[in-house]
């Protein structure tokens, strides 16, 4: 690639604040930690192949999943979604930048040195292993002695200062920097999810950051919080938990409604049906998804009522994203279906999110749940709605954008061989656990007897879990390549609506030279949708803020905190504190253009 | 920096620190719920009906209060391009903070003194984790007006002063507002 | 939501009067609030008369001192949105431990 944009040495990467770049930064980091989280899935596959293996001890299992979990959440998911927010939410409002550009940077910094963090774990006495959900009270050090917990909590809370401070920066993207004319009613659905998204993360992480902070007091400052003994409650961290743990399912599933919002539409060559119920099933979803938390906790004894009201709100979430469903599918109805991968990707995602679903739906009613829980039936869920779901949009999301983040167009042939390759072997790996669950094989266990007729399901998931480990293969061949000799994407391949098709691929530093001026949805659809201003240089190019290294160095201060707190030294956390201080000081003398 | 006028007319800062009071109302809310869900609960004493000192709170509450008065006298000056009047009023909101936070430190070691350190038991934890975090954003804003008040003695607030003292004045009148739901929740029904 | 050059805080602004009443008006409630508390009488319905009144100062000084009576709808928004989520958090984790239901837990 020889675009400008991206030109420059390891300085340049390091101390910009470009929102695109920041992006792409993102989706690499993002990719290499799919791959870690990809291959403890596969050792785990691996170990569960066969009735009492000894491929891997049950310690290192405790580790694996664990890690997957985590890794796959708020290593993977997460900045995938933070990959696509940061490229594309100036661009679709018609902005040059986020709000808060250096606050951006920062928090990719925080994200990845967080990821770190947490990976060297493996090279510090072990991973943590006590799920990603650690329980109380088996996180205790009582039953979790050593620092593994400690990696956990500490790289947690890195993490959710990492999105809060992203989410904070798109909502005043989002509600402060719109293009003249751009009316909430009229931003492209995927910028109404970011939004949503980011509503969501401010509102559920400070609920985990606290039970994170009582977690790492109990095991260092001899607090009780969770200690029976003195009177303290186990199911106090999972209340906790929770209450961050359902919204931030709805933060990783709403991005990748969002982007199906925008492939559906632009693939069928027809307006998305009922935008405004898009809308509104979004906002009520987020707003319900605080609501449901203990349908996690069904097998804890909350009593009766409790159950039932949670049974019920779980169940009433299940209409506005029907109400999706449908839409996409009246899209689509009667359409000019342009049968690219990114479409295959969007109904692949349809048909899994839906047999998702529908196992989540059977979870919402307690009697039920008490069957299922801890079972595999759950892991088969999840796995439909967070890879089947998520991740397939992501990826029509990739194949639909990646031509406008590099200027080159990906293959179509390896981009079905691609999905077909992955949509067969992720049925093949998952849609067994469903029988798993249902004949009793409990989650979390890291071998089981033979004979209880859980052998050839799990030797047949693992071999799907093979071939979807080396689908993925095939698409970063495709990346390369297309890299390398990808023919020309020009400014609108796809024929698509909205304002970021309208610039160059990749866009200019800028973004827009001249801000245009919306008059309708799906602007570039309409007749005088759009008032687009002069590209040339009859317009000044526009100042954009400088380069800083202060984001870095600010991200830098909190991980030697946290370093320090892990091997208990108070000068080096003191020393991470000073960074941070110094930093925000220099942060805020620097003027944002030089 | 606003690189063109904002949608709604309020500056980024101002739409950023009211996004961030929203957040901060969560990390309150968890902490004040499970300090709640706590209450009453300790195996072992001491317990808060012995300790708390209500007049002693009511005071630090009203030096709190007062705080949120000379932070709004402040902003006041600097909008009206009152220099003086914003370096006293700048300068009055963070010592009544300190004050605040010294009766803070009072109160915390005349806890500990009669045998409530952190790990003693349920409300130790609750109460210390709840006002603890309360005492850590009252620095955190005396440190933050104290460097503006630093600034604005040489000269150097700059042109968006009025800006960034409002928002430095929604942090703080934030953490006072939080504190009222405090001295209610922790002290007065205790 | 239209393109406005108007400024983030309307052109009314209360008078530094106004800010020294409300002040009063705080240090009154607050006042109040103590002499309740040492009133044994009124113990049985102590709490709600403690909510409205912290409520109210709550209110005086978001509308007054944060400027809310005076900004845009939308900081507003901002504000209410979270505010009530993080009330119902305080309620429902009371109603999961038995804060409203008589007896033993």
């Amino acid at each position: 690639m020889s675009h400008s944009i991206y030109e420059g040495g390891l300085r340049s990467w390091i101390t910009t604040v470009d929102h695109k770049r920041i992006g792409v930064m993102y989706f690499v980091a993002a990719g290499v930690f799919f791959f870690i989280g990809g291959v403890e899935a596969l050792l785990i596959r691996l170990q569960l192949g066969s009735p009492e293996s000894t491929l891997i001890s049950s310690d290192l299992y405790s580790q694996l999943f664990t890690m997957h979990g985590t890794t796959m959440v708020f290593l993977v998911v997460m900045p995938l979604g933070s990959a696509f927010f940061n490229f594309l939410i100036p661009l679709q409002i018609g902005a040059r930048d986020v709000a808060f550009p250096r606050l951006n940077a920062f928090s990719f910094w925080i994200f990845l040195f967080a990821g770190l963090f947490l990976n060297s774990s493996f090279l510090f006495g072990g991973a943590p292993d006590a799920g990603w959900f650690g329980y109380a009270n088996l996180t205790s050090t009582q039953y979790s002695a050593g620092i593994r917990i400690d990696f956990w909590v500490l790289g947690l809370s890195l993490l959710g200062v990492s999105s809060i401070a992203s989410a904070l920066n798109f909502i005043v993207t989002i509600i402060n920097l719109r293009a003249p004319g751009m009316r909430l009613m009229r931003m492209p659905p995927f910028t109404w999810m970011t939004l949503i998204t980011s509503f969501l993360m401010i509102l559920a992480f400070p609920t985990i950051t606290i039970g994170l902070v009582m977690l790492l007091f109990d095991r260092n400052f001899g607090t009780n919080f969770f200690n029976p003994a003195a009177g303290g409650d186990v199911l106090l961290w999972q209340h906790l938990f929770w209450i961050f743990g359902h919204p931030e399912v709805y933060i990783l599933i709403l991005p990748a409604f969002g982007v199906i919002s925008e492939v559906i539409p632009t693939f069928s060559r027809k307006t998305l049906y009922g935008y405004p119920f898009i809308i509104y099933s979004g906002i009520l979803i987020a707003f319900l998804g605080f609501g449901v938390w203990a349908h996690h906790m069904f097998a804890v004894g909350l009593g009766p009522i409790a159950n039932s009201v949670f049974s019920a709100a779980t169940m009433l979430i299940a209409i506005p994203t029907g109400v999706k469903i449908f839409n996409w599918i009246a899209t689509m109805w009667g359409g000019r279906l342009r049968l690219d991968t990114p479409l295959y990707f969007a109904i692949g995602f349809i048909t899994l999110f839906i047999i998702g679903g529908l196992s989540g739906v059977m979870h919402s009613s307690p009697p039920t749940d008490l069957q299922q829980t801890d079972t595999y039936f759950v892991v088969a869920h999840f796995h439909y709605v967070l890879f089947g779901g998520t991740v397939f949009a992501l990826f029509a999301g990739l194949y639909y954008w990646i031509p406008k983040v590099t200027g080159r167009l990906l293959h179509e042939g390896l981009g079905k061989l691609h999905f077909w390759m992955m949509f067969i072997s992720f049925n093949v790996t998952f849609f067994p656990m469903h029988y798993l669950g249902m004949h009793g094989m409990p989650r979390r266990t890291f071998t089981y007897l033979p004979g209880l007729g859980f052998d050839l399901m799990n030797l047949v998931s693992t071999a799907g879990s093979l071939v979807l480990g080396a689908s993925m293969l095939v698409f970063v061949w495709n990346l390369m390549r297309s890299l390398r000799r990808g023919p020309p994407a020009g400014r609108n391949p796809w024929g698509a609506a909205t304002l970021e098709w309208t610039l160059t691929s990749p866009p200019p530093h800028y973004n827009f030279r001249t801000i245009p001026e919306v008059r309708a949805r799906d602007p570039l659809w309409r007749e005088d949708g759009v008032e687009l201003g002069p590209e040339d240089s009859t317009v000044p190019e526009p100042v954009m803020p400088s380069p800083s290294a202060w984001p870095i160095m600010l991200a830098l201060g909190p991980v030697i905190a946290a370093t320090g707190t892990l091997v208990s030294s108070l000068p080096m956390a003191l020393a991470g504190l000073a960074v941070l201080v110094a930093s925000i000081y220099g942060w805020a003398f620097q003027p944002l253009e030089r | 920096m606003d690189m063109h006028p904002t949608t709604t007319g309020v500056p980024n800062r101002k739409v950023l620190m009211w996004t961030f009071i929203g957040s901060e109302c969560m990390l309150f809310g968890t902490l004040i719920a499970s300090y709640l869900a706590y209450r009453g609960r300790s195996v072992v004493g001491p317990y808060p009906e012995e300790l708390v000192n209500i007049p002693f709170i009511t005071v630090t509450t009203f030096v709190l209060l007062m705080s949120s008065l000379a932070m709004v006298l402040a902003l006041s000056a600097v909008q009206r391009g009152d220099r003086r009047g914003t370096i006293i009023w700048l300068a009055a909101t963070a010592v009544l903070g300190l004050i605040f936070l010294g009766g803070q430190y009072l109160e915390f070691s005349h806890f500990v003194h009669e045998g409530l350190g952190l790990s003693r038991n349920l409300f130790s934890a609750t109460f210390y984790l709840l006002t603890g975090t309360h005492g850590a954003h009252v620095l955190i804003g005396v440190i933050w007006l104290s460097s503006l008040l630093g600034m604005e003695l040489r000269g150097n607030l700059g042109a968006e002063k009025a800006e960034i003292v409002e928002v430095a004045g929604l942090y703080w009148h934030f953490v006072d507002v939080v504190w009222i739901v405090l001295f209610t929740v922790i002290y007065l029904l205790v | 939501m239209s393109h406005s050059g108007e400024h983030g805080h309307s052109g009314a602004h209360p008078s530094n009067r106004t800010y020294v009443l409300v002040a009063l008006v705080l240090a009154v409630i607050t006042g109040v609030e103590v002499m309740i508390f040492y009133l044994e009488a009124l113990r049985p319905v102590i709490v709600p008369i403690l909510l409205v009144l912290s409520t109210s100062k709550f209110i005086l000084v978001a509308s007054f001192f944060m400027h809310l009576k005076y900004d845009s709808r939308v900081l507003r928004g901002l504000f209410a949105g979270p505010l009530l989520m993080a009330a119902a958090i305080i309620l429902a984790l009371m109603a999961l431990y038995g804060m409203f239901t008589a007896g033993v837990a």
